[in-house]
């Protein structure tokens, strides 16, 4: 049975939730809906069924800008050798403190 | 547990204990009969995600209930346990409204029904949750999170239905028309209801009527759909144990298994 | 998703094909995770698409026989455990047809697949369920064997299908847990109960010896599928598991099983079993089972009668995009 031309893909979301306790949110995965505000329904729906959660947010797949694998040396590389940027670098009196 | 608070259980009050029972049963078979309405549709939805939706709505439902029977049971013994008060009476026993024996039909009666049906235990947990019986409050405080969720799952729908395609506010329309006649169940208040209300002003019936209809008037303009006309309520009571014959065949379904074999644990 | 701008290199267009597919197995042999947009192997990507609808849809189809208990389950807490249950394979469902996705296939186009019929999803969901005993056998046998696929999934070698099957597992424990509490409720009840569960047993015990699929040997995709790690273990090293477990297990409820031939080879420490009947599995599989005409016609009668649904919610949307773009 060949769905009719009327009926077209439900856009793509990506859901982001935030669990009781936890500081930001994480992509939990994505959800078909077609327009936010069911969206964020149903994302509640099938991402919060066992999990307590604060709060959701939904973002349009398509919104989203992801960097290229290969993109991956020029842009990732060049931080790993920046090891002032890690806390490990600095020596501190007692190294037992803050790490 | 404050001095203005009623205590239920002595024998001055066996009529308002009575009362109370009943009430309570009204209101937790209303929660049984919908809840195992809902879990007709799991597998058969319109989309996976309205497929898990209604189920979690059922969940709740089939949760007051149960939460409910327990409560009843606590405080006498002889009504068994929950599973006997719902798997062991008969239709002529069970006090749930005539709305949410009505059959699943199609998505836009499953969701006006849902409409009709949140929006009156959103109003009337709203003021239950500050009664002067602790079991009650106690319960509203915690459902009513519960249905407010469910209101806005359906009410999204309404909106959808209404404004979406001729077809879709063409069914929306004839079902919001079909059950109309059983929402002046709801919101008159049961002969049980009555006397709590008359002895310690459980609910305003009133106020839960006019903030009903004024929700769903917004709602239903918002979803460009009308409010029927009619004022014709049905013959049908379910709190007066006066059922439609769907209620009999819901039941003969759900506690087959259990009244096959009376005397298992499962 | 939007391509990126920046710093895109060429070193990876240059190479051949021949040296891309051997640095990505052995990216696969240093058991590297692959994600969605880095380069695969075409044939890679189509195992993958037609393992994971496969799984997704058997998510899907796997509701109803389950579901078929739901309005006649015998006590509110089994009724209650029942459509939690059946509601997780929806979303299980969803978490799979999300991680398909990923290949560039969309959800309506696999979905469809399974509604024509051209794409198929697990043999035994197409077994009847006639008696309560079968939720508990459903949970115990059917979800365990599951559950030993899917922990070997959880590790193969693509992120987005390993991830999905990683919350998959973590919420399928109560599913077995609940089959095996019924069950053990069953073998412990009146005479009746005891009957039902052996009745149900009998039913289900080679049938879901199947579902690990075809011994070794006569497997086309097992050797392809562990080359390219999505495979971890063979078809026949996760049935000799199933067995070793459950032979035990059953012994524990009390109930036969039916396999007069079956004995514990002392020299080997396994059990094992006598000739699995294939001719009914492939039966099955080619459409003749006993409930693959009611299992699709009931997902085609969804997906009809839901269609207007979606319809309007089409159209909502539409409607109110454009009234948000007039203010």
């Amino acid at each position: 049975m060949p769905d009719t031309d009327r009926e077209k893909e439900t856009p793509l979301w990506e859901v982001f939730v935030q669990e009781a306790g936890a500081e930001a949110h994480q992509h939990a995965g994505s959800i078909h809906a077609t327009d936010a505000e069911l969206a964020l329904q149903n994302a509640r729906d099938v991402f919060a069924r066992r999990e307590t959660i604060k709060s959701i947010w939904v973002v349009p797949s398509h919104a989203i800008t992801s960097s290229q694998p290969e993109d991956e040396p020029a842009l990732f590389d060049a931080a790993s050798d920046k090891i002032y940027r890690h806390p490990q670098f600095y020596k501190t009196e007692k190294a037992s403190d803050n790490d | 547990m404050t001095s203005n608070r009623v205590e239920h259980g002595g024998a001055a009050h066996t009529s308002s204990r009575k009362a109370l029972d009943h009430f309570v049963l009204e209101i937790a078979d209303d929660a049984l009969v919908l809840g195992h309405r809902l879990s007709e549709w799991c597998g058969h939805g319109p989309t996976i995600e309205e497929d898990i939706a209604l189920s979690n709505i059922s969940l709740d439902h089939l949760g007051q209930a149960q939460c409910l029977y327990e409560l009843l049971v606590e405080n006498d013994a002889n009504y068994g346990s929950a599973d006997k008060l719902a798997f062991f009476r008969d239709s002529f026993e069970f006090r749930n409204c005539i709305l949410v024996e009505q059959e699943n039909g199609d998505f836009a009666q499953t969701i006006v029904r849902q409409v009709y049906f949140s929006a009156y235990y959103y109003f009337l947990y709203e003021q239950l949750s500050s009664c002067p019986i602790s079991l009650l409050s106690d319960f509203a405080a915690k459902a009513r999170k519960e249905v407010s969720y469910h209101l806005r799952h359906a009410g999204e729908w309404i909106l959808r239905l209404g404004d979406g395609t001729t077809e879709s506010k063409a069914r929306a329309q004839a079902a919001i028309v079909q059950l109309w006649p059983f929402v002046e169940e709801l919101l008159a208040p049961s002969e049980a209801a009555s006397i709590l209300i008359a002895e310690s002003q459980v609910f305003e019936p009133s106020t839960v009527s006019s903030a009903y209809k004024q929700y769903l008037e917004t709602l239903l303009s918002e979803a460009t759909l009308e409010v029927p006309s009619s004022t014709a309520a049905s013959p049908l009571n379910g709190r007066q144990l006066k059922h439609s014959e769907h209620l009999s065949q819901l039941l003969s379904v759900m506690q087959s298994t259990a009244r096959a074999h009376p005397d298992a644990l499962w | 998703m939007v391509e990126g701008h920046f710093g895109r290199t060429t070193r990876i267009r240059a190479m051949s094909e021949e040296q891309r597919t051997k640095d990505f197995l052995s990216r696969i042999d240093a058991k590297e995770t692959i994600e969605p947009k880095e380069w695969m192997p075409e044939r890679y990507r189509e195992q993958l698409v037609r393992m994971m609808s496969q799984h997704a849809h058997s998510e899907i189809v796997g509701m109803l026989p389950e579901g078929n208990w739901i309005t006649r389950a015998p006590s509110l807490r089994r009724k209650i455990a029942l459509i939690a249950k059946v509601q997780d394979e929806a979303g299980h469902g969803h978490y799979i047809y999300s991680a398909v996705e990923t290949l560039g296939v969309s959800r309506e186009e696999v979905y469809r697949k399974l509604l024509d019929g051209s794409a198929k999803y697990s043999h035994i969901f197409n077994y009847p369920t006639t008696s309560w005993a079968d939720i508990g056998m459903i949970g115990w046998l059917v979800d365990g064997a599951a559950i030993i696929n899917q922990t070997m999934l959880a590790r193969c070698s693509y992120g987005p299908y390993a991830r999905a099957m990683l919350r998959i597992c973590k919420e399928e424990n109560f599913h077995k847990k609940q089959g095996m509490e019924i069950v053990s409720r069953l073998c412990r009840g009146t005479a009746a109960q005891k009957a039902m569960a052996q009745e149900s047993f009998d039913r289900w015990w080679w049938p879901t010896l199947m579902m690990f699929g075809l011994p070794d040997e006569k497997s086309k995709n097992t050797a392809e599928l562990m080359q390219f790690g999505i495979k971890l273990r063979s078809n026949d090293e996760l049935r000799q598991r199933f067995i070793d477990m459950n032979v035990k297990q059953a012994q524990e409820f009390g109930l036969t099983i039916p396999d007069p031939d079956l004995y514990f080879d002392e020299d080997s420490g396994h059990w094992q079993i006598g000739p699995i009947p294939w001719e009914e599995f492939f039966e099955v599989l080619k459409g003749n089972g006993p409930c693959n005409r009611e299992r699709l016609d009931a997902k085609i009668r969804a997906h009809e009668e839901g269609r207007w649904v979606r319809e309007a919610a089409s159209a909502f949307a539409e409607k109110r995009a454009k009234r948000r773009a007039k203010q």
